[in-house]
């Protein structure tokens, strides 16, 4: 026993262990044997089959998780189907009170499930009781905000049904929270599916929904592994998957579910970049370090993990980390005084040892503090690597754990360039006292959230998600809901008709005036290109007249395309006033030529003079419809619960190649592709072949109009074909599929490649003339990915 | 007891460890190094807030940390009625500042525990002097015209003289804000200079009244020039400021005593004074002390709490330590 005197002299901190008591009870309450909670009851897995559930500090056996077959899943997603269309209908007051009442019990509950969650998960009581139980009840207070308001804030949209929500084991609960409440609060149901790792938070939530009184089947929770998502993702009968956890996993659901008509939301890895310029205030920056890759044990999938730092300061800069790092304190997650807890299995522990190995191998520096790790548990300590490049694997890969790899760079661009240099693009953090460069540098980022001069930082309201392999969609706020609503006059479009077969080629009618040939080339680059496979393809009238041939672009010709809009940056940059100013210009343009395209239209698609002339005007217009948008659709000013703003940005996506529909040839690329230009993207379109004529027009017009050279590109051939190079190409960043259902499923799987964002028609035929589908804030959201940039401040 | 954990001890210093001069001699004043100064109001509140979130202390532990907190305090009574026999009172508190009865269960009785400083007006000095006979607790007296410091210089120099004549050991000057507040740092240098010299063996303790110098810059810079200036102790608050010792200012505070140590291998001082009312809130400071700085900065040699109503609350929580009933104020022998 330590006397009084002895801890007198060496000061020393001393045990203060957080009681277990009455989670063990609970747990013992229910014979530490858990089944699955379907349609408001609890039910024994179908099949029998369970796993353990264990403390990874310890190692000790925690329950008996059910382990959920084919039965379980149906059953599961039987009653939320059951369930959905009440929930759906019950008024917004109502589903508000509910959501409001679970924000309550969880306040109630805070500590069990504070308890709870540490001993399933390892991290430290001090984080699950200040962090993540916290920012749960918030969660559902801010989502039964959005029930309350749902109709006023989303008129004319619905929910998807059933959602399917698979979630992992790092913030099993925040998790859960960040799933259930807007997809409840938007009037679906769900089947939700926590990390095998840790289930015990959500099946506490699970009773929480029972006490609430919630209605049967509005959520159910089945337990079981990854072969339990695998049922969950696959099921016919769910209408929107979202998913967080890894990239793998991720681009596997992207391929299950193409073609599926499923809404998907990914939320995956990162390896997020930690930036610090010469002028940071350093002391403060690397307590900074300390909440982005020693939160959580590093298993936070935006945590911190690759340090930039300007080279300038780069030794005091380690100096004062390792010296942080001597005081930190790994140990029993029970501990309050600790402050990295438990890797949360020993497969995590085996994975960070080999990558930390490989680190070593190949000549980075490792430093680590001196103090022990604890025994007895999956404890690793808090690491640094210096002298690693971008080559370095542990550069590259995301290792969810305490491992911190260092850089320097010289310039802001370089440190920019350094940021991005990584397939993943999820958060970053940014460390500077200089406004003009912390302001100038976060736009340029390419990822989700940034955070100026602090890290993690969450809330509710304001979005949460990537770019690049680090998902799409978002959680949180107004962008949040979106992933869990579709317009009403979404639910009963029509299927696209196949188009009429063509009778055979015929030559033009002998006698009739020789027309001056024109050849159709592609349009890249702003330039008018032959195609390089040398091949032309016919395009004929409704009656089998060739009307003319345009270029048959192969893959080396998306190629040169993707590249041309790839060096086309500049007009992500330009204001929105003078993209707008290009679009107009363009809508002037074509109405100078409205004759020329009306008869191209009668002509190649049989339209009326009445009809193609309406075609023609209504493109005009859309074009003037996104060039005013151009300036009004921007972003938002949160202001989370801390002295600052986040600032949502609207950012372009990037590059988008836009697959066309075979109907209103013209409307229909105008639709698509002015939004996208509006917004700063650059866009690679690839008309339907059969009225692909109507687009070659257009070169002139575009030659005549101002755009930059690369903004805009055009790539006759077919479609299908050219939409799976682009759904395959690295560079990018999304694609839109606008075409027969089987298309667009190829498209989708193809797209799970780099994980870009999809938007399909899915065999379904829009209605171009009508604004509501087809221009305004519906296809505007296609066009923007939301970047939070969160700006503390304060003298 | 279930202490699975590591050793929790954290007596990493951060300091090197070259020779470490009894005093810090304080260096030629250096504005370069202010224009480095950078500091993230957001960032310090936010790890301010975090540390007494991130250690705790409870049973013997804590034990043993209230008794650390009690002898770092200076106890103070700086009021406009204060008198003699005021002053006897608390300097009696400051002599046995814990029951023996309670001190005894503790298994502290015999560890000498007494508080670190009476600190007092000038006018206070010699009945302190007479009532802590013997009892080696030496006095501070607050001077150069406090807490203002807007008297005549030459007042403010001969009140530092007077003071350690009449039996002062440690000096707690208060700077000229308006220095700091138009920046010309080379005066307040100066002006602590002087100080510092009219203080010869007697220790100075440099009240920049963080509440009067509007940011944490200000502070932060004011603390180095102090610093460089030779004090020994730099100290928030006069106690009269409307804002006084705040978790925010005090790590600025000490992690310019950590930036001053890297470059001079001199320890200074922290004393953070005004509104450091409960116990809870003196083991806040102590765990900053020991996170930011090391181990040596939990003595009253490095450590100071400036305070008059703490040591009653820590006295009740040791009292209940002592019999695990909750303590009421008046079974706490009046200071």
């Amino acid at each position: 026993m330590t006397s009084t005197a002895d801890i007198f002299d060496s000061m020393e901190y001393g045990p203060a262990p957080e009681s277990a008591g009455e989670a063990e009870k609970w747990l013992d309450g229910h014979e530490r044997n858990f089944g699955h909670f379907i349609g408001g009851e609890w039910r024994p897995a179908a099949g029998g089959q369970s796993f353990e559930s264990f403390n990874p500090a310890n190692a000790q056996a925690l329950a008996q998780i059910a382990q959920a077959g084919a039965a379980d899943v149906d059953a599961a997603v039987a009653a939320a189907r059951a369930a959905q269309s009440g929930w759906a209908k019950l008024p917004d007051h109502k589903r508000a009170r509910y959501l409001y009442a679970l924000a309550r019990l969880v306040q109630r509950h805070a500590r069990l499930l504070a308890v709870l969650e540490t001993l399933d998960n390892g991290k430290p009581i001090r984080e699950t009781r200040d962090i993540d139980i916290p920012l749960v009840a918030r969660h559902f207070y801010h989502h039964a905000g959005w029930a309350q308001i749902l109709e006023q804030a989303f008129p004319g949209h619905a929910a998807l049904g059933v959602a399917g929500q698979i979630i992992p084991w790092n913030f099993p609960l925040l998790m859960l929270a960040w799933k259930i409440a807007p997809a409840i609060a938007t009037g679906n149901t769900v089947v939700l599916k926590p990390a095998e790792q840790t289930s015990l938070s959500a099946l506490l939530f699970a009773e929480l929904c029972q006490e609430a009184g919630l209605p049967p089947g509005v959520v159910n929770i089945v337990t079981g592994d990854g072969a339990t998502g695998e049922l969950i993702t696959a099921h016919p009968d769910i209408d929107k998957i979202a998913f967080t956890g890894s990239t793998k996993v991720g681009r596997k659901i992207r391929e299950t579910t193409a073609g599926s008509g499923k809404k998907i939301s990914l939320e995956l890895g990162g390896k997020s970049p930690f930036i610090v310029f010469d002028d940071a205030d350093l002391d403060s920056a690397v307590e900074g370090l300390v909440d982005a890759i020693w939160f959580n044990q590093g298993q936070v999938c935006c945590a911190g993990s690759r340090l930039l730092v300007q080279e300038s300061i780069a030794e005091p800069f380690y100096a004062k980390i390792r010296a942080r790092m001597e005081n930190l304190i790994v140990g029993d997650p029970m501990q309050k005084g600790i402050d990295i807890g438990a890797i949360v299995s020993p497969t995590q522990l085996v994975r960070i040892e080999k990558l930390v190995a490989t680190g070593q191998q190949e000549g980075g520096t490792l430093w680590q503090p001196e103090a022990a790790c604890p025994n007895g548990g999956c404890f690793y300590p808090p690491t640094l690597f210096t002298d690693v490049t971008p080559s370095a694997t542990i550069v590259q890969e995301e290792i969810f754990g305490p491992v911190l790899v260092a850089m320097t760079f010289r310039s802001p661009a370089e440190a920019v360039a350094l940021a991005n240099n990584t397939r993943y693009g999820l958060a970053a953090s940014v460390w500077s006292e200089n406004i003009n460069l912390a302001l100038d540098i976060a736009p340029k980022l390419a990822c989700g959230s940034v955070w100026i001069n602090a890290t993690n930082l969450f809330d509710a309201a304001c979005g949460f998600g990537g770019v690049r392999e680090s998902g799409f969609g978002r959680e949180g706020g107004r962008e949040g809901l979106v992933e869990y609503l579709r317009p009403t006059w979404e639910v009963n479009l029509p299927a696209i008709e196949a188009p009429p077969t063509l009778p055979a080629q015929r030559a033009p009618t002998a006698g009739a005036e020789l027309p001056l040939d024109r050849t159709a080339k592609l349009y890249i680059d702003g330039k008018q290109k032959r195609p390089d496979s040398g091949y032309s393809d016919p395009v004929l009238a409704p009656d089998g007249t060739l009307l003319g041939e345009v270029g048959a672009g192969n893959r080396k010709d998306v190629r040169e395309a993707v590249e041309a809009a790839g060096k086309a940056g500049g007009w992500s940059k330009v204001s929105a006033h003078n993209r707008a100013q290009v679009l107009y210009y363009i809508g002037e343009n074509l109405e100078a030529r409205a004759g020329e395209f009306r008869d191209r239209l009668m002509a190649m698609c049989g339209a009326s003079r009445t009809q193609a002339a309406k075609e023609v005007r209504t493109s005009v217009s859309r074009l003037f419809s996104a060039a005013a948008w151009a300036d009004k659709y921007e972003g938002t000013v949160h202001q989370p619960p801390l002295r600052g703003i986040a600032l949502a940005l609207n950012e372009p996506i990037g590059v988008i190649g836009i697959a066309c529909p075979d109907e209103h040839p013209l409307l229909a690329l105008v639709s698509l592709a002015a939004p996208a230009l509006a917004m700063g993207n650059r866009v690679i379109v690839v008309p339907a072949e059969r009225h692909s004529l109507c687009a070659t027009d257009l070169y002139q017009v575009l030659d005549t109009s101002d755009l930059p050279g690369g903004v805009l590109n055009i790539v006759t051939g077919g479609r299908d074909e050219l939409a799976q190079v682009l759904a395959e190409h690295d560079d990018v960043q999304a694609i839109w599929y606008f075409g027969p259902a089987a298309g667009g499923e190829a498209v989708e799987r193809a797209a799970a490649g780099n994980l870009k964002r999809v938007w399909s028609n899915h065999g379904r035929r829009w209605d171009w003339y009508s604004n509501q589908q087809s221009e305004g804030r519906e296809v505007l959201h296609h066009t923007v990915s939301v970047k939070n940039v969160w700006a503390p401040y304060g003298e | 007891m279930s202490h699975t954990g590591p050793d929790m001890s954290n007596n990493v210093s951060i300091l090197p460890t070259r020779g470490e001069p009894e005093r810090n001699p304080g260096m030629a004043f250096e504005p370069k190094w202010l224009e480095e100064v950078r500091i993230n109001t957001s960032a310090v509140e936010r790890r301010a807030a975090n540390i007494p979130a991130r250690r705790t202390v409870k049973k013997d532990w804590q034990t043993a940390w209230l008794l650390k907190a009690l002898t770092c305090i200076d106890l103070t009574t700086l009021s406009g009625d204060d008198t003699p026999g005021r002053v006897k009172r608390l300097c009696a508190k400051a002599r046995q500042p814990v029951r023996q009865e309670v001190l005894d269960v503790l298994g502290a009785g015999d560890l000498g525990i007494r508080v670190g400083a009476v600190c007092v007006y000038h006018a206070m000095i010699a009945p302190a002097v007479q009532a802590l006979a013997g009892s080696g607790i030496p006095i501070a007296a607050v001077s150069t015209g406090f807490p203002a410091g807007l008297s005549a210089p030459r007042a403010r120099l001969l009140e530092v003289e007077e003071s350690i004549a009449a039996g002062a050991s440690e000096i707690d000057i208060v700077i000229d804000r308006s220095n700091v507040l138009t920046g010309d740092w080379q005066a307040l240098y100066d002006e602590v200079r002087a100080y510092r010299e009219a203080c010869g063996v007697a220790h100075l303790k440099t009240i920049i009244a963080t509440g009067d110098l509007a940011t944490l810059k200000n502070t932060a810079k004011a603390s180095l020039v102090c610093m460089m200036a030779g004090a020994d102790f730099i100290k928030t608050s006069t106690g009269k400021e409307s804002t006084n010792a705040t978790p925010a200012v005090s790590l600025v505070m000490l992690r310019m005593i950590r930036s001053y140590g890297e470059r001079t291998g001199c320890r200074v001082g922290f004393k953070p004074a005004g509104g450091i009312g409960t116990a809870k809130a003196a083991l806040g400071y102590l765990f900053m002390m020991k996170e930011e700085l090391g181990r040596p900065w939990l003595e009253p040699e490095l450590f100071r709490i400036g305070a008059s109503s703490l040591l009653t609350d820590i006295e009740r929580q040791l009292e209940h330590r002592a019999t695990a009933r909750y303590a009421a104020r008046h079974h706490q022998p009046m200071a």
